[in-house]
């Protein structure tokens, strides 16, 4: 049995904040402003704008081609408190991402509730997922980078660029001690009004949660899934347990 | 009837009950968001006029559109028009002053709770300030029992809320002593696992049945996984103490949570055919709050206030020990910013016990509401003004599975030192036997008492 007596042994078990120390009621200052400044960054990650040409610069170094939307939503402010504006896709954007031939991937990279996330772990998830992508076959459509997105953005962005499958990559609502987290959400054949549930979505995608890498490689896998059999969410995974259910006994 | 309203030579008028309700409700951003918001200040104060005048009757003539909702029938079935009988010729705005007037006791507003649907209650907290939710929550007191005793004047209990990311026996453990080291849990240790399955719902709740008797807790243990996920292991005789699930005020929100009332009814009867609490006791622990409804687009173009209120007529069902508002946890979307959650907290605190129930709140925010600390620490004192039931704690005040803030361990200190509210009784005594939370005892150091518990595996 592991020792439970350092603190070292219990910081490895949890990161909860636990007392150490003197049990008093009020918690010390170092604490207290330890606390403040975590608040601080994860709302300096929500409110702050993505720095559309760093990552620019960083697609291009990866070669990867890009393009750029923003959502109905017009400002942080507003996208905070109008869910609804971030997942709609204003007319005079859809024109702009029409592909010939279609894409079968369409590629979102979002800003999402976290722009340190985007900008820490963005660029380097798409730089992974995409070679696979291409490997495996398919054709991708260029990252499009969207401000101001919901997950549902990227169905909208997916039809106008004829994508049977869309990545949607964003920004995760900051946590109190990692602001760095992206969520990935994986859509086949995404509609008007996708529900939730029809979805597959990967989360905390961060060098401390899930690694970058295997973030992609599932995502890829799951992919390759999705279009054989024509759904992604709750129905794949039950249409996927049936097809197993004859001769392999073990969960899905 | 008309619904209308003549404010300085300019006419407002309303189409529906449902819609005055949701213009006169104080503003929210979930409002806002739904389309239900009034126009803006001058309208909402002149829905607050009409709203004044019109009877309490009217309640029980409109069912706000919603039928076929299982909900709304249970909301007439509850109704006992012999509770409702002191306050049947009144006004919404009579209403209000009644409850306020100090001839009007606790005793007095417990005795027509089932009077009073949740539409009516939902009117008066619109046309209440903040300091009349507080002055009439207060004069009620909703005492539950399981092995300890919960909701006593001048009494405030903790919820300590143990998270971990992945459901660690040990990182629960952890963190569960360390609240236990600080004077939290008296209403319950409360764990929200990561994972829904059985096995892990039975090893959890092995872990907190390990700590509750080894240490000889008088509290009770949970686990906030799903209802049916608790019949489950009920069968295979896991130790639950109580069983939970989040409500909502509509039948078509409640499938959202995939529950059913004939689920909540057969959980209630399998938990108490464990025996585990003296008869009589309260089994059950429900969670909503404001936004779930319309975030499940099931709130039938109900204000987010007023559907909020029709799932404590779900919760009054089942006798609840335990019932909370989880105030902030939904987002900016719903409730801006630290003042809609105070104001928030403080109707479904009010709404929760004038119709019956043991109210706690979970006094919280997220990292993308404008909300903060400082926030908190208001909602936190003028809850303990009101009366409220419990509060929930979390280490450092940081949940690390559910990504939010609530209250921390250390804000059990504030409450019995500062605000005067000891835990309750049962657990108060615990604490002076081990002597938490005196400053001359020696306490246990957290490393010590882990390395003693016999943990199950993990």
């Amino acid at each position: 049995m592991t020792d439970l007596t350092t603190r070292k042994t219990i910081a490895a078990i949890t990161q909860a904040r636990l007392t150490f120390g003197q049990r008093v009621a009020a918690q010390d200052t170092a604490t207290t402003l330890n606390f403040a400044l975590d608040h601080a960054r994860a709302r300096e990650a929500v409110t702050s704008d993505i720095d559309v040409a760093e990552l620019s610069t960083a697609l291009d170094a990866v070669n990867l081609p890009h393009y750029r939307v923003q959502s109905a939503a017009t400002h942080r402010d507003e996208f905070v408190r109008r869910p609804d504006l971030g997942r709609q896709l204003p007319a005079d954007q859809i024109a702009g991402l029409a592909q010939d031939p279609a894409p079968d991937v369409g590629l979102v990279l979002g800003d999402g509730l976290s722009a340190v996330a985007v900008t820490l772990n963005g660029v380097a998830f798409m730089a992974a997922l995409a070679p696979m992508l291409t490997q495996s076959g398919l054709t991708v459509s260029p990252v499009i980078l969207a401000q101001q997105a919901r997950v549902a953005l990227g169905d909208g962005i997916a039809r106008a660029m004829g994508a049977q499958t869309v990545v949607m990559v964003l920004g995760e609502r900051p946590g109190l001690s990692a602001a760095d987290g992206l969520g990935v959400y994986i859509t086949q054949n995404p509609s008007e009004q996708t529900p939730d549930s029809a979805r597959h979505c990967l989360s905390n995608v961060r060098e401390q949660g899930l690694p970058i890498t295997e973030a992609a490689r599932q995502t890829a896998a799951l992919i390759q899934t999705m279009r054989q059999l024509g759904c992604s969410g709750v129905e794949m995974n039950q249409r996927r347990a049936a097809l197993k259910a004859p001769d392999d006994p073990s969960p899905a | 009837m008309k619904l209308r309203a003549d404010i300085g030579g300019q006419r407002f008028a309303w189409p529906s009950l449902k819609v005055l309700l949701a213009h006169a409700t104080p503003h929210r951003s979930g409002d806002a968001l739904a389309g239900l918001a009034a126009s803006g200040p001058v309208e909402r104060i002149a829905a607050q006029y009409c709203l004044a005048d019109l009877p309490l009757q009217a309640f029980l003539d409109d069912v706000l559109e919603v039928d076929g909702d299982d909900v709304t029938e249970l909301i007439f079935a509850q109704h006992d028009a012999v509770a409702f009988a002191p306050v049947s010729h009144l006004t919404v705005g009579g209403l209000r002053g009644w409850l306020l007037d100090p001839a009007v006791t606790g005793d007095t507003l417990h005795a027509i709770r089932f009077g009073l649907t949740p539409e009516m209650v939902a009117a008066v907290s619109k046309i209440m300030r903040n300091q009349d939710l507080i002055a009439v929550a207060a004069k009620i007191e909703v005492i539950t029992r399981f092995r300890n005793t919960i909701g006593l004047r001048g009494h405030v209990s903790t919820r300590n809320q143990p998270n971990h990311p992945s459901d660690d026996s040990r990182g629960i453990a952890l963190s569960a002593i360390d609240g236990l080291l600080m004077g939290t849990g008296d209403a319950v240790i409360g764990v929200n696992p990561a994972t829904d399955t059985v096995p892990d719902y039975i090893r959890i709740c092995e872990v907190l049945e390990v700590i509750r008797t080894q240490l000889n807790i008088p509290t009770q243990h949970c686990l906030l996984g799903h209802v049916s996920t608790a019949l489950a292991a009920m069968e295979q005789n896991a130790p639950v103490d109580l069983v939970f699930q989040s409500v909502a005020g509509s039948q078509k929100a409640n499938a959202g949570f995939g529950v059913t009332l004939p689920m909540l009814e057969e959980a209630h009867q399998a938990v108490r055919g464990l025996g585990r609490a003296p008869e009589g006791s309260n089994l059950m622990y429900f969670e909503t709050g404001q936004g779930a409804a319309l975030s499940a687009e099931a709130h039938h173009g109900m204000d987010q206030q007023t559907i909020e209120t029709r799932a404590y007529a779900v919760a009054r069902q089942y006798n609840p020990l335990l019932v909370n508002t989880v105030v902030g946890f939904i987002g900016p979307e719903y409730l801006a910013d630290g003042k809609e959650i105070i104001r928030a907290g403080l109707e479904d605190h009010f709404c929760g016990k004038l119709l019956g129930l043991p109210m706690g709140v979970d006094v919280c925010y997220t990292n993308h509401s404008y909300a903060d600390q400082d926030d908190m620490d208001l909602l936190l004192t003028v809850l303990c003004a009101a009366g409220v039931s419990f509060v929930i704690t979390v280490p450092g005040a940081d949940d690390i599975m559910l990504n939010y803030q609530s209250l921390s361990y250390q804000d059990a200190g504030f409450i019995r030192n500062t605000l005067q509210r000891p835990p309750a009784p049962e657990f108060a005594k615990w604490m002076e036997d081990m002597g938490v939370g005196t400053a001359d005892v020696q306490l246990p150091q957290i490393e010590q008492v882990l390395g003693q518990l016999r943990l199950p595996a993990a």
